[in-house]
């Protein structure tokens, strides 16, 4: 790989080519930004921190003419410019590849690519021409894949990079990411950053949005960090400690994080009272094995194993959501026939889908009215819950979860991912159950929401909650369980336990399948 | 550091490089399926009846439904992109009624014509107005221009009304020889013509790959940058004016104009277009599948009157199984996709 040391920006020379001056957007409810500088300069990438919520999106929006500012001023080259929307907004010069993949997956690569401004032969479409340029701009960021093969056919990660070669394509000035690696893997993340630093090289200027904190030092240039709605500063990477970086994104010290790992290995000694949960054989065909798993009150039981190992059709299983075709369930020491999420709910099962927003929340609903949703479902909807029980409860969440607004008619929608997340605990929280299933709750999270998010199930579980909890990062995972349950090709290959369960010895049983141990005696 | 767990990197050219073997890309497959039923069906009549495999059957075929494909056009346009169109049969009454009262009234035929087509077209266009720009369901608002149309029939005579127009019937009745003794109306020529301008825009041009792009996903056509609104708007005007030249082409059939012309039209244009291998939710399908659509409908109803004995409902119950069948093959398909 030839790469380019570029120098550093040049910042105090240059004139910026974004800059946008007293930015302030509310929504109802909501101040997501106020009074919010930014500036971004040719030819570097700027790195836009924050935790969820602090406003990186809205900005980023603010930018690209998905919403109109309530006040400020946004100048390209110098030139004050309003965008009427995104059409407007790439006309001018600034592309767009968001997180969630925003192509259809109904049309070739090439369309995906080049929809919008085909090459033309006589007003009709030149496929062949388009072909060729779609090669062309997938070659210059490195994606060896057919243009014409329908992009619906591709993994995620794959259309993401096709996003990319889409943006790429028509020559911007200006290139916003929007968390583009949240769905990558690491070569596909090296492939990215390769081709950043060749757009940066030619000038254009990058703004990267990001929760990994190990890319941004690697990548960028300088950044700008916003904690709720208001403008922390503007920073030189190079400058800034990640220390520095991260107090100045959660604007508190880092003793929290620290404090999390101590709850979390409270001790699995003593226990009496039967099983919560005891599944004996079951499974399903093609989604995985029989597995025989007992979870305590008060345990926190973790799944560790890869994508697609089974972490969440055990779950599902256990919710009832799918049915098992093997196996038997106790609850509490009785037999329990799961026949769906209503039979599970009733035993005082809770599943908190790693869909929030597929599967979880109501979007249009408050945040109140998302809260009490279940509690509602469970008393029946005969039996309306006074307004007053309503707000009490309301409130005392909000408080303990720190969800953020405190404003129980906020609409879901207008939170930042963390805070949806707590909500749909809360929820689940409210119906008082005895086992809580958590897949994924700190995915797309960053760091300060995710620390309280751990907190959270310590407390849970230190109050006898029994909970397990999966997550597709094995330090979360080895931190806060009690025991660890290893997936791996659907199967079930072993439990780990106790208080010197490390990430490496996971990490092995991942790989290989066996103990060490019982490899070291073959 | 952070320990990120994923399934082992994937090489981007991995799962499109090592396909093992040349197959039909799936997309196709409903059509391909409908093809070979329509293959299936005829032929099962040619050998069950005499004289049944002739070209003049064939041709037949596209005679007797020349407004259907023309309808089934249309359409198309619209449930690519997600909507529907329930007005089309009532549209094509209306401009039966226009056709035969403005001839009555002794326009010339070419203004009748355009006056009709023009009449489709704005009808169409205000309903996809009112669909885009109100946010409006398209089913409720195409229903109201449904009635609409279907009581502005009314208005203008509750009689049925025929065309006595000498080049009307002219065009009417002349027919087209082909090779093989077989001969075609000037009506299959106009509908083979909206066909292939059908193929040619949504496949070549701009405006018929956003047609595609709105039904996948609209909200990614909006953030792509493309002409949401025009496309959306579009497809109705289309319609509508398939809609108007389906008019046209079911007075030059019947020779008359009826407010109780097409009813119920508006649905066999949708069985045909489903039938077609159309996905209702938009995005996938192509114009071809629902001619073949048509034809597969006109078959079935040319066997049960060969069949001589058959009442004509069974059509209607064969179209009905048909439907379903397709609806659960292409909801398998899909089933099949997303599990790769």
């Amino acid at each position: 790989m030839t790469e380019t040391l570029s120098a550093a920006p040049p910042a105090a020379t240059a004139e910026p080519i974004v800059d946008m001056r007293g930015i302030s957007i509310e929504f109802p409810g909501v101040k997501a930004l106020q009074d919010v500088d930014f500036r971004l300069f040719p030819g570097e990438v700027h790195a836009l921190m924050g935790e969820n919520g602090a406003g990186k999106s809205t900005l980023i929006k603010a930018l690209t003419g998905v919403y109109s500012v309530d006040s400020g001023v946004t100048r390209l080259a110098g030139r004050p410019v309003t965008f009427s929307g995104p059409a407007a907004a790439q006309d001018a010069g600034i592309s767009t590849v968001y997180q969630e993949v925003n192509l259809c997956t109904n049309l070739t690569v090439a369309e995906n690519i080049l929809l919008g401004r085909e090459p033309r032969r006589f007003g009709a479409i030149d496929a062949r021409a388009m072909r060729v340029r779609a090669a062309e701009l997938l070659d210059r960021i490195g994606l060896d894949i057919d243009p014409v093969s329908v992009l619906g056919s591709h993994p995620i990660a794959v259309q993401q990079l096709v996003a990319i070669a889409r943006a790429v394509a028509v020559d911007s000035h200006v290139l916003v990411l929007d968390e583009p690696t949240s769905s990558l893997d690491s070569d596909e993340v090296a492939e990215l950053f390769r081709t950043m630093r060749v757009l940066r090289d030619n000038g254009v200027a990058i703004l990267f949005v990001t929760h990994f904190i190990d890319q941004v030092y690697e990548i960028s240039d300088r950044m700008t960090v916003l904690r709720n709605g208001r403008l922390v500063g503007e920073y030189a990477t190079a400058e800034l400690s990640r220390i520095g970086l991260v107090s100045a994104m959660i604007g508190r010290e880092l003793g929290e994080l620290e404090e999390v790992e101590r709850l979390a290995t409270h001790d699995t000694a003593e226990r009496s009272a039967p099983p919560v949960l005891r599944a004996k054989g079951l499974g399903r065909s093609g989604a995985i094995e029989p597995f025989d798993l007992e979870i305590n009150p008060g345990e926190v039981v973790g799944l560790a194993g890869l994508l697609g190992s089974g972490r969440t059709e055990l779950a599902r299983l256990l919710f009832g959501a799918d049915r098992a075709d093997s196996g038997r369930v106790e609850v509490g020491g009785n037999p329990l026939h799961l026949r769906g999420p209503r039979t599970a709910i009733a035993a005082g099962i809770a599943f908190c889908s790693e869909d929030r927003k597929g599967e979880g929340l109501i979007p249009d609903l408050s945040v109140r009215d998302n809260l009490v949703l279940a509690m509602q479902a469970a008393r029946g909807w005969t039996r309306p819950i006074p307004r007053r029980v309503k707000n009490e409860l309301v409130e005392s969440y909000l408080e303990t979860l720190d969800i953020r607004p405190r404003d129980p008619d906020a609409l879901i929608r207008n939170l930042s991912g963390g805070n949806q997340q707590k909500v749909l605990l809360a929820r689940w929280l409210v119906t008082k159950p005895k086992l809580l299933i958590l897949d994924e709750p700190t995915r797309g999270i960053d760091v300060g929401a995710k620390a309280q998010i751990q907190k959270l199930v310590a407390e849970l579980a230190a109050e006898g909650l029994a909970i397990v909890f999966i997550s597709a990062e094995l330090e979360e995972v080895v931190r806060i369980s009690d025991r660890i349950v290893v997936l791996r090709d659907r199967r079930k290959v072993a439990e780990l336990a106790g208080p010197d369960v490390g990430v490496d010895e996971v990490m092995d049983l991942i790989a290989s399948g066996e103990p060490e141990r019982e490899r070291a005696a073959s | 550091m952070k320990t990120e767990l994923r399934s082992a990197p994937v090489r981007p050219g991995a799962a499109s490089g090592t396909r093992p073997r040349p197959r039909v890309p799936s997309r196709f497959v409903p059509v391909l399926a409908t093809f070979a039923l329509f293959l299936a069906t005829f032929g099962a009549g040619s050998l069950r009846y005499e004289g049944f495999a002739s070209g003049q059957v064939v041709a037949n075929l596209f005679i007797d439904n020349t407004f259907l494909i023309v309808l089934a056009v249309g359409m198309t346009f619209v449930i690519l992109t997600g909507g529907i169109d329930l007005s089309v049969g009532s549209v094509v009454a209306l401009s039966t009624m226009v056709t035969a009262s403005g001839l009555q009234a002794g326009w010339p035929v070419p203004v009748v014509i355009l006056a009709v087509l023009a009449l489709g077209s704005v009808f169409g266009l205000l309903m996809g107005l009112v669909i885009h720009y109100f946010d409006i369901q398209p089913f409720i608002v195409t229903l109201a221009g449904m009635f609409l149309a279907r009581g502005l029939c009314f208005v203008i005579d509750v009689e049925s009304i025929s065309i006595k127009n000498e080049t009307f019937r002219d065009l009417a009745t002349g027919i087209i020889e082909l090779p093989g003794g077989v001969s075609i109306t000037y009506g299959v020529v106009v509908a083979l013509l909206v066909v292939a301008v059908a193929v040619y825009v949504l496949h070549q041009t701009r405006f018929g790959r956003t047609v595609y792009a709105v039904g996948g996903s609209e909200s990614s056509a909006m953030l792509m940058g493309l002409s949401t609104a025009r496309v959306k708007v579009g497809v109705y005007a289309i319609s509508g004016f398939c809609s108007a030249l389906g008019g046209l082409l079911f007075a030059l059939y019947m020779l008359s104009g009826y407010g109780l012309h097409a009813v119920g039209m508006e649905l066999q244009a949708i069985a045909a277009v489903v039938v077609g291998g159309t996905l209702l939710t938009g995005g996938a399908g192509y114009v071809l599948g629902s001619v073949i659509g048509v034809l597969m409908l006109g078959t079935i109803q040319t066997i049960i009157s060969f069949e001589g004995t058959l009442s004509s409902w069974w059509t209607m119950i064969v179209v009905g199984v048909l439907l379903l069948v397709f609806i659960v093959m292409q909801r398998a398909i899909l089933r099949r996709q997303a599990r790769h």
